[in-house]
């Protein structure tokens, strides 16, 4: 994936800064980071953080204070408007509120893109709205209003219509976050499958981590308009290192209990060690004694993870954290 | 002739009567024809939208004012000059429809600039994030978005013009309201009054069914 390939998208320091009036805010303040062909990209931050500015800026939307935006290894600020206009087609977008046409049917909604080219027929026209509502499940739904239909339903037309001119991108602002979980859930699905069956390279920003775990690839986290953490998320979720992300994933490095001499640690694990008893032998192994104060466990797109703050103490304790690392758990001591 | 309409000459109300729905017919084609393209226009110069422009935006904002602060029966006597240079006469149903005109189209597209304002402006993103042109933006998508409330609007405009042809009796131009002030009025005919007052209501009454029937239709929210 982050081989030979060349970017899908490429943000090189680029900085947005908004002056309205006297007052200036920076929404995003130097961002660099590379997109890979067919990857999910998530984008995670709290309200407020620069995300959907960081997001617009890849269509132009936004232009940026300085900085460069290339997609696809074409620079965004080069281009004609009309060249713009051309290259936005290709790049799908949804959003929180879907922003659908309340005057037009589900169809005409999906339509839209496509009548904005100009030169395609009526009858291909058709095929490929007929097509589209067949993918996302609406068939049913051609003739219905928006208005009509359930969030997720509007959703899904939003989806159809941003993928109507084949975009190879698809950006998402907060796609899911006006849904509840199961429909939160369903979209997500359905986003992950398109990514796999079309090749599409999904950009997704959100401020819930459920979210990125379910379908993200790479994560790249944002706070006051600067990505502090990115990489896979696996490894951003499971050895977080900043404090912004740790906070997102509601981890607390102070300790609620302590005894005596115990030292507390954090436990993280993933893939094959999440499937061994490892805490039980090592301390059957090594004699030390342990409380558990908090477990987890779970998925990050099919790989099952856990987490433990166990406080341990006894005289062989560093034989049982040499025995922790090599059964691959990750140790984060955390302090009193 | 029922004595108790004693004073109507029913051949002049008739009259009347296609003067007023000449004058409103003629007059609200051409306040539909400028004031969509100025509503759309004060519109897209507003701060943060497509064209924002504060030098236009203000100019065309005070333009509009002027002519909605004049009172109407001012304006159909200042203008006179300008009509007969217009249509060729300041008389007569033709010389009423330049001030009805000048009149109505400020305020209609003030209404059409509201009915913008509310499309949700997510709308315009979305339609700029598929690479629409600006003409495109406004037709295929903010104009339909509004057209319920461009409607609304059209007919809150109509209903206005119709008591204003009532002031066009000023210059000749006739009508029902104009009967009503001359004879029902001025010479105490109650029967005229009331004739002519129930047919301009009966209008009105026409006018606002119309328009809150094509509302509905291109309703759905
Ligand atoms: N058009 C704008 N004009 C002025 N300030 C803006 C504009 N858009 C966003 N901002 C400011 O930029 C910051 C980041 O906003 P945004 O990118 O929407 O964050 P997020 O999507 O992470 O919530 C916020 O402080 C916001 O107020
Ligand atoms: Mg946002």
């Amino acid at each position: 994936m982050t081989g030979a390939a060349k970017p899908r998208i490429e943000l090189v320091d680029a900085v947005k800064v908004f002056s309205g009036g006297d007052v200036e805010a920076a929404a995003v303040r130097g961002v660099s980071l590379r997109v890979w062909p067919g990857e999910v990209f998530g984008v995670i931050g709290q309200s407020g953080a620069g995300k959907s500015t960081l997001i617009r800026l890849m269509n132009a939307l936004e232009r940026p204070t300085s900085g460069r935006i290339f997609v696809d290894g074409e620079d965004l600020a080069a281009l004609s408007p009309a060249a713009l206009r051309r290259r936005r087609r290709r790049i799908g977008m949804i959003f929180q509120h879907f922003n659908l046409l309340q005057s037009k049917t589900v169809w005409d909604n999906v339509a839209v893109p496509l009548r904005l080219e100009g030169g395609l027929s009526a009858a291909t026209i058709k095929a490929r709205v007929d097509a589209l509502l067949e993918r996302v499940g609406l068939t049913a739904l051609a003739g219905h209003y928006p208005s009509q239909l359930s969030g997720g339903q509007k959703q899904r037309v939003g989806i159809a219509r941003a993928l109507a001119c084949e975009p190879k991108v698809l950006l998402c602002d907060e796609a899911t976050s006006a849904l509840d979980p199961e429909t939160t859930e369903q979209i997500l699905t359905l986003l992950g499958e398109l990514n796999r069956e079309l090749d599409l390279t999904v950009v997704l920003i959100t401020h819930e981590m459920d979210v990125v775990r379910r379908v993200c690839d790479r994560v790249a986290v944002m706070e006051a308009g600067k990505v502090v953490e990115t990489g896979e998320v696996v490894e951003v979720f499971l050895n977080a290192e900043s404090p912004v992300t740790r906070r997102m994933l509601g981890e607390d490095d102070r300790l609620p209990l302590r005894s005596g001499s115990a030292r507390a640690f954090r436990l993280t694990y993933r893939g094959e060690a999440a499937r061994a008893p490892f805490l039980s032998q090592t301390a059957k192994a090594t004699q030390i004694d342990f409380s558990l104060h908090l477990a987890r466990a779970g998925e990050i797109k099919g790989e099952p993870y856990g987490q433990l703050v166990v406080s341990m103490e006894g005289a062989r304790l560093d034989d049982a954290l040499a025995r922790f690392q090599a059964a691959g758990v990750h140790i984060r001591e955390l302090q009193p | 002739m029922s004595p108790l309409f004693a004073n109507v000459d029913w051949a002049e109300i008739g009259k009347a009567t296609l003067e007023t729905l000449g004058m409103l017919g003629g007059s609200m084609l051409l306040t539909v024809v400028l004031g969509l393209p100025l509503g759309v226009l004060l519109f897209l110069t507003a701060r943060g939208q497509l064209l924002a422009s504060a030098g236009l935006h203000a100019a065309l904002a005070f333009a509009v004012n002027v002519l909605r602060s004049v009172p109407f029966i001012i304006l159909l006597i200042l203008m006179m000059p300008l009509t007969l240079a217009l249509v060729g006469t300041s008389l007569g149903v033709r010389g009423a429809i330049p001030p009805l005109v000048a009149g109505a189209a400020p305020f209609f597209a003030r209404l059409v600039e509201t009915a913008l304002r509310e499309v949700d402006p997510g709308v315009s993103q979305a339609a700029q994030a598929m690479g629409a042109r600006n003409d495109q933006i406004v037709l295929r998508f903010l104009l339909p978005e509004a057209l319920p409330g461009v409607l609304a609007g059209a007919t809150v405009t109509a209903i206005a013009l119709v008591s204003y042809t009532a002031m066009a009796g000023v210059v000749g131009a006739g009508g029902l309201g104009d009967l009503a002030v001359r004879f029902g009025y001025q010479r105490f005919q109650t029967d005229v009054m009331v004739v002519t007052v129930v047919l301009l209501l009966i209008l009105v009454q026409f006018l606002q069914m119309i328009g809150d029937r094509l509302v509905a239709r291109v309703s759905h929210r």
